[in-house]
């Protein structure tokens, strides 16, 4: 079924169509939150705690504001930053700049992460030079603006949009291979 | 729009990581719609984030619980199919309703039809046995007629006696075919037990032979009798005798006389 026909469905309270979207997306979801809050527990309880946000803000999402998988990972983002800048996290002495979500993918051994392809994926990704590495987290994990990326990594503007095509041209390479 | 040098420019992916202004997200979203490659370079730039993001997951808890937290919640949860009853299922519903009630209002109007049509022909065949019996009963008067006026009848008029003063009959006699016709209207109905008899009557000396009897006189609606009379007779007359009739008459209960003039 086309995308747009499930969300659509998913719109109208359809929980068959909301469920093929938690399958297609729960485990993308999970992996940004995981990245941010470095904790595995806890991130597939804000996960699920994400989908039934999802769920009950349905009427919320409009094409018009991006695409659907944006619009989830937006929620997630929040959700996972939220998390991190509660009491109780500060408590437990995580220090979130450190890591970037190839230190997640070091410490994953190869059969945790499962099938073939993924196991290639990560070692590709694992030989990303340090530039990619950290615009793609700072974009996709963190959700950085273009001009916060820009001031963070002390580039100019352009170069952000420009240097991020070509990091992610290079994983799709490595998908088309 | 020179559609290479946007995809070049990098914006969508940062369309695809959500961080562009809404105004930005827009202007992606209405230029997808009109270029076909554009949403098709959307669409492989997510499959990459898809593909990379899904590289750090820690696994999921799974549907089962979010099924679970939507039953706490109070969500229905849905079965296959949507089962949603639009305003056209209630529309389907009334108009085979009144097509019901449409098809029971003709059923009961050919019934009534039906049953117009059963109380007409009885009425038909009901004026069909009239007709038929006043045709009958025509004929009947008509033949009557035919033997009174015919040529070798003679007319003989009964006048009523001392019993019965105001009694009165005629005898309609056929020599030719030793027939007589007797026109009983003018007598009285005879009381239970009793029937009225015709006699032949011989004058000088007096010898009366019975022609018979007016049987069902007061069923006969015509009161005409038709009767043998073999006999030269000179006068007719009618008495009243118990049921069955007597040998002999008693001329103390004689009603009307008459004599043949020829």
């Amino acid at each position: 079924m086309e995308l747009e026909l499930i969300v659509a469905q998913f719109q109208k309270k359809d929980t068959v169509a909301f469920e093929k979207l938690y399958n297609m997306y729960s485990e993308n979801i999970c992996g940004v939150i995981n990245t941010i809050v470095q904790n595995s527990n806890v991130a597939e309880e804000i996960c699920q705690d994400v989908f039934m946000k999802v769920w009950n803000n349905s009427e919320s999402y409009n094409a018009s504001k991006g695409r659907f998988f944006t619009w989830i990972l937006n929620i997630a983002r929040n959700a996972a930053i939220d998390e991190i800048r509660s009491k109780s996290y500060k408590n437990s002495k995580k220090n979130l700049s450190a890591d970037y979500f190839v230190g997640i993918l070091e410490s994953k051994e190869d059969h945790e992460s499962g099938k073939e392809d993924i196991i290639g994926l990560k070692n590709h990704l694992l030989s990303l030079k340090e530039k990619c590495v950290e615009i793609i987290e700072l974009l996709y994990f963190k959700g950085f603006t273009q001009k916060e990326v820009s001031k963070e990594l002390n580039i100019p503007l352009g170069t952000v949009k420009t240097r991020n095509r070509s990091c992610i041209s290079q994983i799709r390479n490595n998908l088309a291979l | 729009m020179d559609t290479k040098e946007y995809i070049a420019s990098g914006i969508l992916e940062l369309y695809v990581a959500g961080t562009l202004s809404e105004l930005e997200n827009l202007e992606v979203y209405l230029n997808a719609e009109k270029y076909p490659e554009i949403k098709k370079e959307i669409e492989a730039i997510e499959a990459s984030v898809l593909s990379l993001t899904r590289t750090v997951s820690p696994g999921t808890i799974g549907f089962d619980d979010i099924r679970n937290r939507m039953d706490m919640e109070g969500f229905p949860l849905t079965e296959g199919t949507k089962n949603k009853v639009g305003w056209t299922a209630y529309l389907g519903w009334a108009v085979s309703l009144i097509f019901m009630a449409g098809l029971i209002w003709l059923y009961e109007q050919n019934n009534q039809l039906i049953s117009d049509i059963e109380v007409v022909s009885l009425q038909n065949i009901t004026l069909e046995q009239q007709i038929a019996d006043s045709e009958i009963s025509l004929a009947k008067k008509d033949e009557l007629l035919a033997t009174i006026r015919d040529k070798n009848i003679t007319v003989v008029p009964l006048g009523g006696q001392t019993v019965s003063p105001t009694s009165y009959a005629k005898a309609y006699w056929n020599k030719h075919e030793k027939k007589v016709f007797i026109d009983a209207q003018g007598l009285p109905d005879p009381p239970d037990g009793f029937v009225y008899q015709v006699w032949s009557l011989k004058l000088n000396p007096l010898r009366p032979t019975s022609m018979g009897l007016l049987e069902d006189f007061v069923e006969d609606d015509n009161k005409v009798f038709a009767l043998a009379n073999p006999n030269e007779s000179e006068a007719f007359g009618i008495t009243l005798e118990p049921a069955g009739g007597s040998a002999a008459p008693n001329l103390e209960q004689l009603y009307t006389l008459g004599v043949a003039t020829s």
